[in-house]
């Protein structure tokens, strides 16, 4: 039985112009590729659609649908929507295309004489993860902020009653909270599978990890609209008045 | 004991001591969300906006021990 092999943080292959480029960069360049792909595909509109042109139909007028049906009106879903459409295909792609075979075999030498796997699943970087729950967090924000104007900053700090004063600043804590519960619910979901599946690999590298993959799988898809859907339910929650 | 041995036992035990609340305060949102569902269908979309909001407050204090676990085992 070969040694198995678990690294936390994302692994350095070089350095182009000083900046580090670990497998972790490379699998979210590579995300991003795939996303300028499907782009490039669905391209030619036609009237008479095929199946590729349908499925993406169902899927960009299934989440307009779904935004505008939660935040209530039209002009909110239409503002909003980019953002969480994008957030959820981002991570979606991010999620699935490490399932790819090469993902985790293909070993790279680096100058330093280590053999590190060349891609790695996008989000099982805590870096990653930290990211796009910074861009939720400030969006979020700042959908408050443009909604409620001044009166946003009195749900954090209201000084009609002690009792309001403490929850406000209870509110002020679980805001800042969500920005460790974001980046680490994903990390920690996508990490915990790619473990799990190198254990059993370890054990019994055929057909057994078969069904594991198909949970992750399964798991990628609804983390990402975990994470797309808590965005526009905090965003719901921020743009709504304070009463 | 070792302290590196201590360290892994230390993260193990945050770990699966801090999953065990939210475990079981997850089970409770959803099993009454479910409920809530099949009493009143037309209120899907609502009911399911307040579960998952509920879902993620419950998970956070679940991914909070995680963190401790890592912060055991790394710092």
């Amino acid at each position: 039985m070969h040694e198995i092999h678990i690294s936390l943080g994302s692994e350095k292959l070089g350095t182009f112009l000083g900046l580090p480029i670990t497998n972790t960069l490379l699998m979210t360049l590579l995300g991003t590729a795939t996303l300028f792909l499907i782009i490039f595909l669905s391209r030619n509109v036609s009237l008479l659609p095929n199946k590729f042109q349908v499925f993406m139909e169902l899927l960009i007028g299934g989440i307009f649908n779904f935004v505008k049906e939660t935040l209530e009106s039209v002009s909110l879903a239409k503002k909003y929507f980019p953002l969480i459409a994008t957030l959820f295909l981002s991570i979606v792609v991010a999620n699935l295309i490490h399932f790819l075979p090469g993902v985790h075999s293909i070993l790279f030498l680096t100058n330093e004489g280590k053999e590190v796997a060349l891609l790695r699943g996008a989000t099982s970087d805590l870096n990653v993860t930290l990211a796009l729950a910074l861009i939720s967090f400030v969006s979020i924000e700042l959908a408050g902020v443009y909604a409620l104007g001044f009166s946003y900053a009195k749900k954090f700090v209201n000084l009609d009653s002690f009792l309001g004063f403490v929850i406000g600043i209870i509110d002020l804590f679980s805001e800042a909270a969500r920005l460790i519960s974001f980046s680490f619910r994903l990390f920690g979901n996508i990490f915990a599978g790619e473990v799990v599946i190198a254990i059993i690999v370890a054990f019994i590298p055929v057909i057994a990890p078969v069904p594991m993959m198909g949970f992750e799988f399964f798991v990628g898809i609804i983390q990402a609209a975990i994470f797309a859907l808590l965005t526009l339910f905090f965003i719901k929650s921020a743009v709504t008045p304070h009463h | 004991m070792d302290i590196e041995v201590a360290k892994n036992i230390a993260m193990a035990v945050a770990v699966g001591f801090g999953m065990l609340g939210p475990g079981i305060g997850i089970g409770l949102i959803v099993s009454k969300a479910v409920e809530a569902i099949g009493r009143n269908p037309e209120a899907t979309g609502k009911i399911q906006a307040t579960m998952f909001i509920g879902v993620a407050f419950t998970e956070a204090l679940a991914i909070f021990a995680l963190v401790i676990a890592f912060i055991i085992k790394f710092i």
